[in-house]
Order: C-alpha cells, then structure tokens, then sequence
C-alpha cells in the first residue's frame, strides 16, 4: 500500500501505524518512506508492504491499496494502482473525478470531519480507519496496539485523540 | 518480540551493542538519522558523540580513539566518504580496525539524495591512495544491518583493518522488523598494539604509516596482503536463492538484490529457470560462490544502481567463462522487478 | 658525584634528525621535562604531525600515533574521548596546524578539547624544503615566494595565538622562543603549565614557539637567532594571550 500527501499531513506515521499492525500479525513487513527536501511541504509518500512471504523490493510503483491525501499524489499513482485495487482518498481535498472502472474508490472527507469534530490534524488517522475497516485485515485491538507502538509516551495524550479519529474513519 | 527500526537506526543501535561507544560523525542525508541517534543513546550509556567539524575530521577522530584501542566508527553518506578517504587509507597503512558505514547516494559530484550504489569501486578499489583493502559488507535488510555491524567490528578487530558497511538510501530510510543481539553479549579482544598509555610496563607502542625507507614498506605492504589473502579464504560470503538449477543467475546486492528476488520470483511463476546470487561480502568477493554458480548457470546478469562496477569482478571472478550481462539504473533511480525481469527474458 | 643535567626520561635516546640550529630539539627537551616533572608518561599519548617532527614518534618515549596532515589535533581528540585519564599532547608545525589543518585547529580550540598542544612556528615549511608557510612574514623570501610574499596576491600571516585566543574554548594560550637562556625557561614553564592544565581538566592549551629554521632560511644558525628576533618577534609578540584560570569547562549540557 502506498500513503502518500502533503509533508506535514501525516502520511508517514500513518504507514507506520499499518506496518505496526503487520508486524504484530506476524507477517513480513517494509516502510519505505520519500525524503529530502520535499518532506518540507512538498508531496510526501510511504510504501508499506505487509505480505506472508519475505518482501523483496520495498518500493511499490504498482499499490493494491492507495491512501491519496492531495491531488498530486493521486495523479502521481492512480495509473500505477493494481486492477481490482482500492484507493481511499480525502474528498475535501479532492475533487477530481476518476475514470478507472477496475478500481474500488472510497472518498472520504477526512479534513472535513478532522475540523468538525476536534481532531486537528488527524485527517491522516481518519483515512487509516477506514483502510483497515475495509481491509478487514487485523481486529480493532491489534489496530490500538499499533497505534500504542507509534505514540510516544510523551505524547500519550494524543493516543485517545488517535483513537477517536480511527473509529470515526471506520464508520464512513 | 521484534521492534520495527529504520536502518540507520538499527546500524546505530547494533553498534551499540556491539561495544562501540565512540562515535564522531558529520550530518548528510540519507545517512543522518543515524548520527542523530548517536546523539541521543551515547550520553546515556557513558559514550561519545561528537559532531566534527567536517567528515575529514570525524574519520581522524575515529583514528585516534581506534589507536586508543576502543571500538570507535563512523557513518555518511558518498560525498562524505570521499572526504574520509584520507583517514581511512592511514588506518589501513596503520593497521587500525574501524567501522565506516556508507549509505550511499546518487554521484557524482554533490550527485543526489536518492538510492545508489555508484561507490562500489570506491568501496572495494580504491578506498583512498595506496595498497590496501578493506573488509567491505553489504546487508540487504535491516536485520542484516544489524547482523553485520558486530560481525564487521570482530572482523576489523581480528584482521587489524578497517571494516565498510555499503549500504544505501533505501536501507538507511526504510523501516522493517528487526530483532536485536543482546547487550553486553559482544566479544572484545585484547589491543597490546594500542597507544593507550605503557604505564611504565612495557616499550612505547607506535601508530603509525610513515616509512621512508622502500625495502622496508615494501615488507610491511607484501605482509598485509598475506593477511589479506587469509581474509579472502575466511571471510567470504554470499548468499544463493534458487540457483540449484537455474540457467540464467541474476548477481546483486544490497538494495538491488531485493528488487531481484522479487523478479526471480515473477520469473518462476512463469516457469523460468532463474536464481539469484547476492554477495554479502563485497570485499573479500565471493569468489568461490560464483566459480561453483557458473558450473551449471548458462549466463550471469548482474544488477546495480550504477553504470556497472561490481560486473567487472563477476567477470573476473568466473574468468568469462559464461557471458556475464548487466542492467543498471543510476543517478538514484531504482530497478523495478519487471525492468528486470523483460532483461532476464532476452538471456533465455 | 650529584647528577645536574640529563637526558629527560620522556625521550628515547634516539638520535634526533634535525639540521644543526634547528630548535626542535630544545622543544622537545622541554615537552619531555615537562612529562618527566609531572610524572605522567605512563600515560601519555603524543600526537605526531606532518612536517619535519613527523618522526618524533621515534623521539618521545611515551606511547605516539603519526596523524595525517593537518589533522592531529582530531587524533587527538579521539585519543583524549576514548580514554579520558590519558594526557595528550599534540606536536606540530606551522603549515600542518595552521594551514592544512586549520578547521581542526579551531574546532578542537573552540570545544574546548582538553589537549596540549605544542605548536612550533618557524614560518617557513620546512621538510618539503622552505616554501611559504602560512605564518611566513610579509616579504619573506621563500621557495614558492622567490620575490618576497607579497601580501596583495599571498595573503597575511596567520596569528594563531590571537586568533585562538577570541575562542571561549581556549584555556590557555602563550607565545614563547628559545632563543636565549632566559627565553628558554619562560619556555619550559609555558609548556609544563600547558600540559598541568590537562591535569586539572582546564581544557584547550596551545604554547606557540617561535622557532628557526637555518637550512630553508639560508642563514648560520647564530644569524636565525638575530633573525628571528629582529623579524619574528616584533611581528609575532611573545606574551600570554589567554589564561583562564578556573578552565573552560562548565559541566553540564544544559549551560
């Protein structure tokens, strides 16, 4: 799967997060983030590969699943997404229609309801909840435990904001 | 259970572990993190960090603490290394052991930010001016880093040289599940060379690579190379992935060798006859591995994010016997799996 | 019979290499007094430089590395974090301190390094065999400034004590010459003081020598004596620049 956005946005962690869920699953896992100066603003993007045998190259130019956070990050995947993939994306940021048929598209307005509910900045985990509702993947405690993973304790209080934002993305 | 890590920061935490408690480094992407890491665990456990005022500086430093006789290292990116040229072929003319880690980036020049392996010849030839060598490892996951940083330390320890982990920005930047060695359980072994003070017991040890004399150099290098071939007979290693009956063998490490593996496995999905030989150690080469490889293989492709380097030594290693073809990507650029895989077609 | 004059325990024996006149040899009589009355050559590392004391490794007694060029006072800093109860000392010229290895100079300097450094200029660079070195005078005739230096295209000469001495770094820092009995002993306090403020963990200590170099100067070694002192010194004046004397060491990473 690849994350991919504005720097700033969150996509790394939240590639973090479902590499976390993987690991805890036992299966083989990689995260390959960009970087450099474009993670000063610009586009950033992570590839997380969660498979059953040893992955092999951690770069994905061909996603099963995209999480696209701005437009320029979908245009730069969506001809590369697998057919029968699934792409999620943030509709308050996009508005582009997408011609693809062999796709699955889910559009959530992630920044949208990150504002209205008090999740600033959690557009990102808003978007992983409903990935991995719709990957059916892992249980809710594995996804929380993840999530326990990447917080750190210093910032604990965040957990129960990332919390909220998963389960508000699993019921879009 | 296993921690996810970045490579540059497993490379830092295995040296830990692995009794390093010098570090001296200089930032350059993509090999910061691990500096900064350094900086955060060393003032914890007792050990130096030290941001040096240049990497020519920093690999100096490693060459004093070294002449101590501490495990001391240092870490940065293609550039940089040029700069610690200097500093490493005086610790290969003086005999010193040493960690250097390489996480390379596209050259030359200030080149790129992204993934290469354009200093393989640097690496493996030409490492500074002079006759030398130094033990060279390429790991191709994070857990290899890990792995190969204490093998690299016993190994620069036990053959009196220093010791190069080849690594690259998608290593170094990439995160995967890593179990790390035991603290405390590493092995060191006793230093009489080192200039760390004779106490009144003993004569004063020198450190040193200045002889003005040739007779006199020229023995001392022919003797280091009679080590150098005992290096070559112990520490060799490659590891081979359905070469049992393969026609066509695909030769990469690092990086490279991962977008391999994944091409060898579209490759026998469709029924084709391909291996992969990754070599571990790219000094001393595998040899011994690619002469057995090349008894049954009809044709070698080697695989590299350059314009092709380590190709000559797969040559050499198996004297031409069967055609040894290559692809490459450069300037940061990585192959993908079907690139590779349409190459390995055209040898079928 | 009472004993009024030996060799320094601190040095070998070996016969030294330098050109008669050359100062090298007072200097390192000094250093290796200085070892011999703290009684610390035990534990003792020194730091040999590129230049013509390269090979006093062979010299001094105590435990030596040969650092590349310009880059001793990075050794050193390796050498003095790997075992800080060590007493470390570099010896340098003046190309290889204050040319080459000026980055190194000043990094080490303004950290604070707790080193002695002993650091000879005879401005000139003499074992390659007298070409401008950066602490040459201004119209000194040299290899490679055969019409005098000329400070419009070579530049001025480098004042390493008053250039260190602005660095909060810096313990201690004091030009000298052994040009004369009484300079001499000035000499020999100055260093033995450089290397008893590593003992009392003051940091960064440089003795600057101002030193003759009668093959590459072209002159007796009597008439480098009254060279220097008619053209080295007024321009390079012999004096402490910097003594701190509570150290520059604050403790603590939050200061």
């Amino acid at each position: 799967m690849v994350f991919a956005g504005f720097g700033g946005q969150g996509v790394l962690f939240a590639g973090k997060v479902a590499a976390y869920a993987g690991l805890i699953e036992g299966k083989e896992i990689s995260w390959l983030p960009s970087y450099g100066p474009e993670m000063r603003g610009g586009t950033a993007n992570c590839s997380v590969c969660i498979s059953d045998e040893p992955i092999g190259s951690p770069l994905i130019t061909a996603p099963n699943y995209l999480i696209a956070m701005n437009l320029p990050s979908l245009e730069r995947f969506i001809d590369g997404v697998e057919p029968g993939g699934t792409v999620i994306l943030d509709s308050s940021l996009i508005d582009r229609e997408i011609a693809r048929g062999d796709i699955t598209v889910h559009r959530v307005p992630s920044s949208r309801l990150a504002e209205e509910n008090g999740l600033a900045g959690l557009s990102n985990m808003i978007l992983v909840g409903k990935l991995f509702h719709e990957l059916g993947f892992c249980t809710d405690e594995v996804l929380d435990e993840a999530m326990q993973k990447c917080i750190p304790p210093r910032k604990a209080a965040m957990l129960e904001l990332n919390r909220r934002a998963v389960a508000l993305g699993a019921r879009q | 259970m296993k921690v996810l890590m970045k490579g540059n920061e497993a490379l830092g935490e295995a040296a830990i572990r692995a009794g390093c408690r010098h570090f001296f480094g200089y930032p350059i992407t993509p090999q910061t993190e691990l500096a900064a890491y350094m900086s955060k665990r060393m003032p914890k456990i007792g050990g130096t960090y030290l941001q040096a005022e240049s990497e020519i500086a920093a690999v100096n430093m490693v060459l004093g603490a070294s002449a101590a006789g501490v495990r001391a290292m240092t870490s940065s990116s293609s550039p940089g290394i040029s700069l610690k040229s200097e500093g490493i072929s005086y610790m290969a003319g003086s005999d010193l052991p040493a960690l250097i880690i390489n996480v390379q980036r596209g050259g030359p020049g200030l080149g790129g930010i992204q993934p290469s392996q354009a200093d393989y010849w640097q690496a493996t030839k030409a490492t500074g001016h002079g006759d030398f060598q130094v033990l060279v490892f390429a790991p191709s996951t994070v857990q290899e880093m890990v792995d190969l940083v204490s093998g690299a330390f016993d190994a620069a320890d036990r053959w009196r040289m220093p010791a190069m982990i080849l690594a690259d920005g998608m290593l170094g930047q990439m995160m995967e599940p890593v179990e790390l060695p035991e603290e405390g359980g590493h092995t060191s072994i006793d230093k009489p060379w080192a200039a760390s003070g004779h106490g009144g017991k003993r004569e004063h040890n020198i450190i040193n690579s200045l002889y003005l004399t040739p007779d006199k150099l020229e023995d001392l290098v022919v003797e280091r190379y009679k080590r150098y071939e005992q290096v070559q007979a112990a520490e060799q290693r490659a590891e081979e992935y359905l070469c049992g009956d393969a026609d066509v063998i695909i030769v990469a490490y690092g990086a490279s060798s991962r977008v391999a593996r994944s091409a060898v496995n579209k490759a026998r999905e469709k029924g084709w006859k391909v291996g992969l030989l990754r070599p571990i150690t790219l000094w001393p080469f595998p040899t011994d591995a690619l002469k057995k490889a090349a008894g049954q293989a009809k044709a070698f492709l080697t695989v590299e994010m350059s314009m092709g380097q380590m190709v000559d030594d797969v040559k050499l290693a198996i004297d031409c016997r069967v055609p040894v073809h290559f692809f490459g990507r450069t300037g940061g650029m990585i192959p993908t799996p079907g690139e590779v895989l349409a190459e390995v077609e055209k040898l079928l | 019979m009472a004993t009024i004059f030996q060799k320094p325990h601190a040095l070998t024996g070996a016969p030294l290499h330098y050109c008669p006149g050359c100062t090298h040899g007072i200097v390192h009589r000094l250093v290796a007094q200085a070892i011999d009355e703290l009684g610390v050559e035990g534990r003792t590392v020194g730091v040999a430089s590129v230049g013509c004391s390269v090979m006093c490794y062979d010299y001094f007694a105590c435990d030596m590395v040969q650092a590349p060029h310009g880059r001793a006072q990075a050794v050193a800093t390796g050498l003095k974090r790997a075992r800080p109860e060590n007493i470390i000392f570099t010896y340098q010229g003046d190309g290889d301190l204050a040319a080459i290895g000026t980055a190194e100079t000043v990094h080490a300097a303004t950290r604070g390094e707790n080193l002695t450094v002993i650091f000879i200029n005879n401005a000139i660079y003499g074992m390659t065999g007298g070409q401008m070195a950066p602490t040459s005078l201004p119209g000194q005739m040299t290899q490679t400034t055969p019409y005098g230096r000329d400070t419009d295209t070579a530049g001025y000469p480098v004042k390493v004590c008053e250039l260190l001495s602005t660095l909060d770094g810096v313990a201690f820092a004091q030009r000298v010459t052994v040009d004369c009995v009484k300079n001499v002993n000035i000499a020999r306090k100055a260093i033995k003081k450089a290397f008893q403020n590593q003992l009392d963990g003051k940091g960064y200590s440089i003795v600057e020598v101002l030193s003759t170099c009668p093959t590459n100067w072209g002159l007796t070694p009597v008439e480098s004596l009254d060279w220097l002192r008619k053209n080295m010194i007024p321009y390079y004046p012999l004096g402490v620049y910097k003594d701190i004397e509570a150290g520059v060491k604050k403790g603590g990473a939050s200061q």
